[in-house]
């Protein structure tokens, strides 16, 4: 039997970091992007599962840094065709999967300004498995439409894109996301939480199924993994966030 | 002054004029904190600035200190430390004009002008508000292809000067930038090259294969000086973390126009920063 800790033994971060590395198994090459010590947890953990399958790229280090050619490569990589993972934030994602990373309220004098939108207006076409990630599920981040569209869920059919929205994870559930139709269903929710709970703090419509399945929590050793490895590995580009999740470790090492 | 080297890191600055157009790298390149700060003293206004791809500490302040003019970058952030305050102010009370790219773009530019040629096309962009707000970019059908098949022409960026801060330099002006391949094109694309170092060395770094393959040539450079923690209070390669406890000062300290200035007062145009570095 697989030894499964309870739900209160586990931190939300350590399940984030499971469900990433579920959502890019079976991937060769993924990258995480800057800000992005979750992700980037995430794929170290599916590389550590794949038995050395997949390279990670984690921008920002240099343990796991696989670019030669400075910080285009990454770039070529997605339009090669080689790089099969990335993630994306948002201040505000809506029902179509639009991102806006720019800012709240008219471009460009904005109310609220927001750092810019990295390479999301390339990496979302030509990825095929971008996961959204939030560690904020409310309706201020999940918007039923974006003040700005740094990069769009969707494209007409004229436009080159072999890559868009795979997922979305936030400390409340999993969603997919339908091309065709536009929108986003409900995949799973986390324990410890509900659908109306998911449904009261997403400000667009989602397709929910009859039964929505519990998020599978990481089991016992998955979990060791994670505070006695990963965590030490992503140390090294985000030691604040490290130092505030894993401090036993941290401390430790 | 003896050739490209310079006495000073003022005298660098002293370089740029007003009106420049400068071109920055991020922060894992190498940032020439200490040439920024003298570019402060000296007052310079008015500057074009092109982040390769994206800009932290050095656009903020720069923008903070009036110096910036219009900026040019997929993103301005500090980091794990938040937002960074005087860009969003800049961009709040409309004194910064913002020219919104995504990161691939602005290395598309700077690679064409790096070939010598008028544009790149890209993928992606279309149907997105960055592109849509950008005059300059144009989409174009690819005549290569029978098939319907937009895509994107980015102009090429050709900055007067590009700022970095690397490990070493020799007395020729050869620069040592290791693996940073992205500053070959940043040289390449840019009229010239001001280099702060963390030292200046005997011998010539081309002779050997070893440094040779990650040496920026004396030919892009326009001046190099010595300044030892350059790159403070940000981290640089593998020579140094970053500053946490400064950071958080300075982060605190920018939240309001006042508090940059006697920031500024402190550590750009007061002796504080030689002291908080060593």
């Amino acid at each position: 039997m697989t030894d499964f800790p309870s739900p209160d033994e586990i931190r939300t971060e350590e399940l984030l970091i499971t469900i990433i590395a579920r959502l890019v198994e079976g991937c060769r090459l993924v990258s995480c992007g800057a800000s992005s010590p979750i992700p980037g947890g995430g794929c170290l953990l599916a590389r550590q599962q794949s038995g050395g399958a997949m390279q990670v790229n984690v921008l920002g280090s240099r343990l796991n840094n696989l670019m030669t050619n400075g910080g285009v490569e990454l770039f070529d990589w997605a339009a090669q065709g080689r790089l099969d993972a990335f993630f994306l934030g948002g201040g505000q994602i809506d029902g179509q999967a639009n991102i806006n990373l720019v800012g709240v309220g008219d471009y460009p004098q904005a109310k609220i300004r927001w750092p810019g939108s990295f390479g999301s207006a390339y990496l979302y076409f030509l990825v095929p498995r971008v996961i959204l990630f939030r560690e904020e599920h409310t309706r201020r981040v999940f918007v039923d439409k974006v003040d700005f569209i740094s990069t769009p869920g969707t494209s007409d059919p004229e436009v080159y894109r072999t890559g868009g929205p795979y997922a979305l994870v936030s400390p409340l559930c999993q969603m997919g996301f339908d091309k065709v139709r536009k929108k986003f269903h409900l995949v799973s929710v986390h324990p410890g939480h509900t659908v109306e709970e998911v449904l009261d703090n997403t400000g667009f419509a989602i397709d929910v199924p009859d039964h929505v399945p519990e998020t599978v929590l990481p089991d016992r050793a998955t979990l060791n993994i994670i505070r006695q490895q990963i965590s030490l590995e992503i140390a090294e580009t985000y030691p604040r966030f490290a130092a505030k999740v894993f401090p036993e470790a941290v401390n430790a090492a | 002054m003896t050739g490209l080297i310079h006495d000073s890191v003022d005298s660098l600055a002293a370089l740029i004029p007003d009106g420049a157009k400068i071109a920055v790298p991020a922060d894992y390149t190498g940032v020439a904190m200490e040439l920024t700060r003298a570019m402060i003293r000296r007052g310079v206004r008015d500057l074009y600035m092109v982040c390769l791809p994206v800009t932290g500490l050095q656009g903020d302040m720069l923008i903070g200190a009036g110096a910036v003019k219009t900026n040019e970058t997929s993103a301005v952030t500090l980091g794990e430390f938040g937002g960074a305050p005087r860009f969003q102010a800049g961009i709040g009370d409309g004194s910064l004009t913002i020219k919104d790219a995504t990161c691939p773009a602005i290395h598309a530019g700077i690679q064409a002008a790096q070939k010598g040629i008028p544009y790149m096309p890209l993928r992606g962009m279309i149907g997105s508000d960055v592109l849509a707000n950008r005059d300059d970019w144009k989409v174009a059908q690819n005549p290569f292809s029978e098939e319907e098949d937009p895509i994107v022409l980015l102009p090429a960026i050709k900055p007067d000067f590009a700022l970095i801060h690397a490990k070493k330099a020799d007395r020729h002006g050869n620069v040592f930038i290791g693996i940073r391949r992205e500053v070959m094109a940043l040289a390449g694309a840019s009229r010239q090259t001001l280099v702060t170092v963390e030292e200046i060395v005997d011998g010539n770094l081309l002779r050997d294969d070893t440094t040779a393959t990650g040496t920026l040539p004396a030919l892009y450079v326009g001046g190099v000086a010595e300044a030892r923690q350059g790159a403070w209070p940000l981290a640089f390669w593998e020579e140094y973390p970053t500053d946490e406890a400064h950071m958080a000062s300075y982060v605190a300290a920018a939240r309001s126009p006042e508090g940059f200035q006697s920031y500024v007062d402190q550590y750009v145009t007061g002796g504080a920063r030689a002291a908080a570095a060593e």
